[in-house]
């Protein structure tokens, strides 16, 4: 995005966008030369497919936040690149911890083919903060076991709150490694 | 003729479904599951594949990742952010000067620091350094996939040469913790260009060498040439970039589109394939070698003077020297060795083009001397989505060489 003009102009497009509107985009920001455009969760798929329909055709990553403390916690970002203008632009949404679902852009819908890229990316989102995404083709956790219980990248997820399993503690410490029962049992006397 | 050899003459390989019972067999439409990896030669790492076969030919691939998995983001949100330096380099370990700058880049952009001109042409010439070896690694590795033992030994001793040039410039050959947020950790000791020189004079005849090998080669040949294509568009759609994406007749490269740590200065040429298959993978990374070399010289011969790090005492370490006498100094180090420079807070997405494509690191401040998020976008673990588009429908062998061509590292998708 050129200049903060340039990125209120954007914004004032998409809310003039069908299937976005005036509520879909929350604000924009212009910060350090690169420009991020906030939108209503609802409405993440409309305002990715008008910007495709803008030249933003390349999907670069998709990755979560934890705001902690500030409320809505949980962000999902979604990096948007112009190949033939070389120029990037974020979409963000926050979402509550309580209500932490979002429309999955992976599949192909009536506001467009999809972005297969976000497949993988939106699992880890999930994985990671807890973030559902609806419509994901197979949303399962990816980097941590599929049994496990938690959300390690969230702020009030502890480093360390891992309990190391040995054999004394082996019962114990099964079902624990979430935030609240993360501490490790004392050893037997 | 025997019950056998009818027997034998009746298999057809074509890669195209058989009509059932051809030939008075059982129907081959039989799908077996296979699971391949975590622990196996071709994977290039713990990476596991569920392999659905239909006799020889692949029908779809799953793969499984986290095996390596260390949470290496969440442990950079509990170090100051010079200290988180050392982590990221250790996500994708053959491209540690990449994750380096993509971390660095981000940093630096929050704090709104100028990096010094020499700085930047060190860090070339040491990311192009660490794109050869990177690129060496992948082709040796392939090359044992593909059956060539022999060439894996001669890469290895060209990438002997450039970790000798790491172990030079900042004492480690491997994770080198080299560049710093304003510029790098020290200057380039005395003998190092000459070293660097004589690697620059042996690289190229070296990858010609390579070139005759394997290019020349029936068997390497066959293997790679018109298997699992796949085209720019549907490339672009899965979010692959690098020489994945060139090798499909893409052009697109940061380093042109983008320019970032003085690349505009440097003429090179960006090698970009025809049909995008494995053949044309193969062909642009040995040619990104030829270019890297260039780049290397160029910032080597062009190498300009003056200082290697930023100024400004706020975030670089003040010379060893001024300890001794400057009050200032001594508080400046002390401050930023036990808590760390404060980031004004914001959110920076820096991207960077690594050897396996865009390397992106993001990065949150909230105002503390540690960072609130840092995420990588790693080029392996998006590429690796591509696999089954690229391998499906192909023999099982050709899925070794496209995995092989796909060069992903475990290390960078499970971080």
């Amino acid at each position: 995005v050129p200049d903060a003009t340039g990125l209120e102009l954007l914004a004032r497009e998409l809310r003039e966008t069908k299937g976005v509107g005036a509520e879909g985009v929350l604000g924009t920001l212009h910060f350090r030369g690169r420009g991020t455009i906030e939108v209503a969760p609802a409405r993440v798929r409309a305002v990715l497919a008008a910007l495709r329909e803008r030249g933003y055709r390349f999907l670069a990553s998709v990755h979560g936040v934890d705001y902690y403390p500030q409320e809505p916690r949980l962000g999902v970002h979604y990096e948007l690149l112009d190949m033939s203008r070389v120029d990037r632009l974020t979409v963000k949404l926050r979402v509550s911890t309580a209500a932490a679902e979002v429309d999955s852009v992976v599949p192909a819908g009536e506001d467009g083919p999809g972005w297969p890229t976000a497949d993988h990316q939106e699992r880890e989102v999930y994985d990671m903060f807890g973030v559902r995404f609806a419509g994901h083709p197979d949303l399962r956790r990816i980097l941590m076991p599929e049994d496990y219980k938690g959300y390690p990248q969230r702020r009030d997820f502890p480093v360390g709150g891992e309990p190391v399993i040995f054999t004394y503690n082996e019962r114990a410490a099964e079902g624990a490694g979430t935030v609240s029962g993360g501490a490790p049992t004392e050893p037997p006397q | 003729m025997s019950e056998y050899r009818q027997r034998e003459q009746s298999v057809t390989l074509s890669a195209l479904p058989q009509e059932p019972g051809a030939g008075g067999q059982e129907p081959h439409e039989e799908l077996l599951t296979l699971n391949f990896g975590p622990h196996h030669p071709a994977t290039h790492g713990v990476l596991r594949l569920l392999v659905t076969l239909q006799g020889e030919i692949v029908r779809s691939i799953k793969p499984v990742i986290g095996y390596v998995h260390t949470g290496i983001e969440k442990t950079a949100e509990d170090k100051s952010y010079w200290k988180v330096i050392p982590v990221v380099e250790r996500m994708d370990y053959l491209a540690y000067y990449f994750n380096a700058l993509a971390y660095v880049g981000a940093v630096e952009a929050l704090l709104e620091v100028d990096v010094p001109k020499r700085a930047q042409y060190l860090r070339v010439i040491h990311l192009e350094l660490n794109r050869i070896a990177s690129h060496l690694i992948w082709l040796g590795t392939s090359a044992l996939d593909l059956g060539a033992v022999s060439i894996f030994l001669y890469c290895l001793r060209e990438r002997e040469l450039i970790l000798d040039l790491f172990e030079m410039s900042s004492g480690q050959r491997m994770h080198t913790r080299y560049f710093q947020v304003g510029g790098v950790i020290e200057d380039i000791p005395p003998g190092f260009e000459g070293k660097l020189r004589e690697f620059c004079a042996v690289m190229p005849a070296r990858a010609d060498q390579y070139r005759a090998i394997l290019d020349a080669n029936q068997l390497i040949l066959q293997r790679l040439r018109g298997t699992c294509p796949l085209d720019a568009d549907s490339l672009l759609q899965l979010g692959v970039t690098g020489p994945l994406l060139r090798a499909a007749g893409n052009p697109w490269d940061l380093r042109k589109a983008a320019p970032y740590s003085s690349y505009e200065d440097f003429d090179f040429k960006i090698p970009v394939g025809t049909v995008g298959d494995n053949y044309d993978r193969f062909a642009v990374r040995v040619a990104e070698i030829y270019e890297s070399v260039k780049i290397v010289e160029q910032a080597m011969a062009g190498l300009p003077e003056g200082p290697y790090i930023t100024g400004d005492r706020k975030v670089a370490l003040p010379p060893r020297h001024e300890l001794a006498t400057s009050m200032e100094a001594l508080i400046h180090h002390f401050k930023l060795v036990t808590e760390g420079f404060r980031v004004p807070p914001g959110e920076v997405y820096n991207a960077i083009e690594g050897p396996r494509g865009e390397l992106g690191c993001f990065v949150r401040s909230d105002g503390s001397s540690k960072p609130a998020r840092v995420h990588m976008r790693d080029s392996s673990f998006v590429n690796l989505q591509a696999l089954s588009k690229m391998a499906e429908g192909s023999y099982i062998a050709d899925m070794i060489a496209t995995l092989a061509m796909l060069d992903p590292i475990l290390g960078g998708i499970d971080r």
